[in-house]
């Protein structure tokens, strides 16, 4: 009866190692990214922190009325984050100082990077979450059912949720304008009323070959990072900065796509349900031999009487 | 010794029952709030911290603790070992209970709850909060079909119809036993697959794509001992004779577990460099000592000595500090380990978040009790054999 047993642990401890063994090599998981993407080039040595991105974005999505004006200057005192009521929010950073000790500000919008293997799509129970032909991860509130594991799993920290609405709430996030960008051609809110062209929409391929021209041209004006180029295995939305993005609030992502190793994990023990399956088999196997043996030893008188009853 | 599953003939109503009441009500006063209010009214849950008690406790927390059905109907049934029969009914009991109010509280924690029935039809394989919805959905069933010879043995000479549909169930009964015992090991490991993807957000100490593999051995490793755990709080508040006999041997299999999973996680942390942080004196190295002292090595070593496990004492002890291990662990991953990096302030549950956990626990007991009370569920001992 011991080997039973370490038979039973043996079948669960593979089942276990299968699982996250293949976790970790890339294996056979492919990125869905879309080969034509729309995205955004953000060139933060532009921004000056006007945030007309942010007016026209709550216009045109039709969000709830900011607690400040949009012309208040005093929001920039603390550090905001998109979220239940805002799509999208631009903080000051104060990353260096001039010459006569005024320090220098640099603004910074922060709004869904639209990645290109979303965690938030690979995580949604229902496909409430979900990539659009033309890049953007949209939402679908009528499939949602609330359980914001989206939330927990989106490495830039940005889906919000209306927890103030008792039957209704949504998660909240930008949507890339999907409908005026897809439907009426034409640029998403927030990159249409940029007055300082700090936001250029296009394809990615273009804005990652401008990004790389703008480096080139003005090599000091610009540190050697594109963000989002590689975080999280790539973005629709991509940074140029004058200053380390570590200074400017952006979360530190690694360069792997987020749901590769969950994925992996759950493709290769499920796909087609073979481990069910072979599980259920085993101990069903287990399960009749025992009761052969039991019936067995209860017939014979050598046996100590059963306990059962 | 023999044994018959028979209802436990005591006064229902003592005042640990009233006790419970007091918690319910505290709970439906919860839940009211919550249904009017929204998640917002009754939660300290923010824009970085969307999942918090409810969902580390009534949930997460929740489907470990429950883990005593699969365990102990694998080794009685499945692996034939009939001398475990007797505790099959009680493990059983906490299961059904157990997952049905694990059930309640995602019914209340997800913000739309009258479209709870969506990943029925809207489907997403990729997500491991699929997978574990819809094995919890089928587990729950087939505990229920588990439970009904129960009522049909209670009822059957009332309803002699009973009496024919008990010896039916009793041909087919197998197929659902097996099934419980695969669908708990996909979803106890598939909890911990959740947080498999934020890497970004799950402090080192715990974070390692081997959670999925940790959940699994910690359910099996909590299983015996939240038999022991109750068997120990019921028959004393019952008033019947501990049933040490079935839980000493019963335990050493849990031992051997203890010592493997307790293997594997200093050979993860080793692997993965992450002693650093075993003293860094943060709450979540605090937490992590905690968990693995008080829930891992300490009772490992005590289950080592003989006099401990014949004990009926001692193996109370021993078997609390498993669970309560296995609490802390869940609730460490879902809550203390998770610190996303843009988070302006930590998560403290609210008032209304401890009523709603506090009044689902005691209705729980509630339930338990008027189960044992009304229906065959505990084994009591017979003089002879029949």
């Amino acid at each position: 009866m011991d080997i039973n047993r370490r038979k039973f642990f043996g079948v669960l401890g593979t089942a276990g190692l299968a699982s996250t063994l293949s976790g970790s090599p890339v294996g056979a998981w492919e990125s869905k990214a879309k080969s034509d993407a729309y995205g955004c080039l953000v060139d933060l040595t532009r921004c000056t922190g006007c945030r007309k991105c942010e007016e026209a974005c709550n216009e045109v999505n039709g969000l709830p009325e900011p607690e400040a004006d949009f012309e208040d200057a005093t929001v920039f005192e603390q550090q905001r984050r998109p979220g239940g009521r805002a799509y999208t929010v631009v903080n000051r950073y104060f990353s260096g100082q001039r010459e006569d000790g005024e320090p220098v500000p640099t603004f910074v919008k922060t709004q869904c990077m639209h990645c290109q293997d979303p965690a938030c799509v690979s995580a949604c129970m229902t496909g409430a979450m979900y990539k659009a032909e033309n890049g953007a991860v949209v939402y679908d509130v009528s499939k949602c059912v609330g359980c914001r594991y989206c939330m927990v799993a989106c490495p830039f920290e940005i889906p919000g949720y209306e927890y103030d609405s008792a039957l209704n709430p949504r998660v909240m996030k930008c949507q890339f304008c999907f409908d005026r960008v897809s439907r009426e051609g034409k640029l998403p809110a927030c990159a249409g009323a940029c007055p300082v062209e700090a936001i250029t929409f296009g394809r990615r391929k273009d804005l990652l070959g401008l990004a790389k021209e703008r480096k080139a041209e003005d090599p000091g004006r610009y540190v050697d990072h594109i963000y989002g180029e590689h975080e999280a295995g790539g973005t629709n939305w991509i940074y140029i900065s004058g200053v380390s993005f570590s200074k400017l609030g952006f979360p530190s992502v690694p360069e792997r796509p987020m749901p590769r190793a969950t994925e992996s994990i759950q493709h290769s023990l499920f796909n087609y349900m073979w481990s069910p399956i072979v599980l259920f088999a085993i101990l069903g196997g287990l399960m009749y031999m025992n009761k052969q043996k039991n019936k067995e030893s209860a017939d014979s008188q050598h046996q100590r009487p059963r306990r059962e009853t | 010794m023999s044994h018959s599953f028979q209802p436990v003939a005591k006064k229902f109503w003592t005042p640990g029952v009233l006790v419970l009441v007091v918690f319910m009500l505290a709970g439906l006063v919860a839940i009211i709030a919550r249904l009017a209010g929204g998640l917002g009214y009754v939660t300290n849950l923010d824009q970085t911290h969307p999942w918090g008690l409810w969902i580390s406790i009534d949930v997460v927390t929740g489907v470990a603790l429950a883990a005593g059905g699969f365990t102990t109907s694998a080794l009685a049934h499945v692996f034939g070992r009939r001398f475990y029969d007797s505790i099959t009914r009680p493990a059983l009991l906490t299961a059904a209970l157990g997952y049905t109010f694990v059930a309640v509280g995602l019914f209340f924690d997800i913000g739309r709850s009258w479209a709870f029935w969506k990943p029925l039809v809207y489907h997403n394989a990729s997500s491991a909060l699929f997978e574990v919805a819809m094995c919890v959905f089928s587990y729950l069933i087939v505990l229920y079909i588990e439970f009904i010879p129960v009522i049909c043995e209670r009822f059957k000479d009332r309803f002699p119809i009973l009496g024919s549909l008990y010896n039916q169930m009793d041909r087919i009964l197998w197929v659902f036993i097996i099934l419980g015992v695969v669908l708990s090991c996909m979803h106890q490991s598939s909890l911990g697959t959740l947080m498999v993807i934020a890497p970004t957000k799950v402090h080192p100490l715990w974070y390692t794509s081997f959670l999925p593999l940790f959940f699994l051995l910690s359910a099996i490793m909590v299983g015996y001992p939240m038999v022991v755990f109750e068997s120990g709080l019921s028959r004393k508040s019952l008033k019947l004779k501990p049933e040490t006999h079935v839980l000493a041997p019963l335990v050493r299999i849990t031992t051997f577990v203890l010592g493997l999973y307790l293997v594997l996680k200093l050979t993860d942390m080793f692997a993965r460099g992450t002693t650093e942080y075993l003293f860094a004196g943060s709450a979540q190295s605090n937490a992590f000592l905690l968990e693995m002292v008080l829930g891992v090595i300490a009772p490992f070593v005590l289950l080592l000595f003989d006099r401990v496990r014949r004990s009926p004492r001692w193996l109370f002890i021993a078997s609390t500090m498993i669970v309560a291990g296995v609490v802390i662990n869940r609730v460490n991953v879902f809550l203390v380990a998770y610190a996303p990096q843009t988070s302006q302030q930590a998560y403290w549950p609210a008032v209304g978040e401890f009523a709603l956990t506090a009044g689902l626990t005691a209705t729980l007991i509630f339930l338990y009790r008027l189960a044992v009370t009304y229906l065959p569920v505990m084994p009591m001992e017979k003089e002879a054999s029949v």
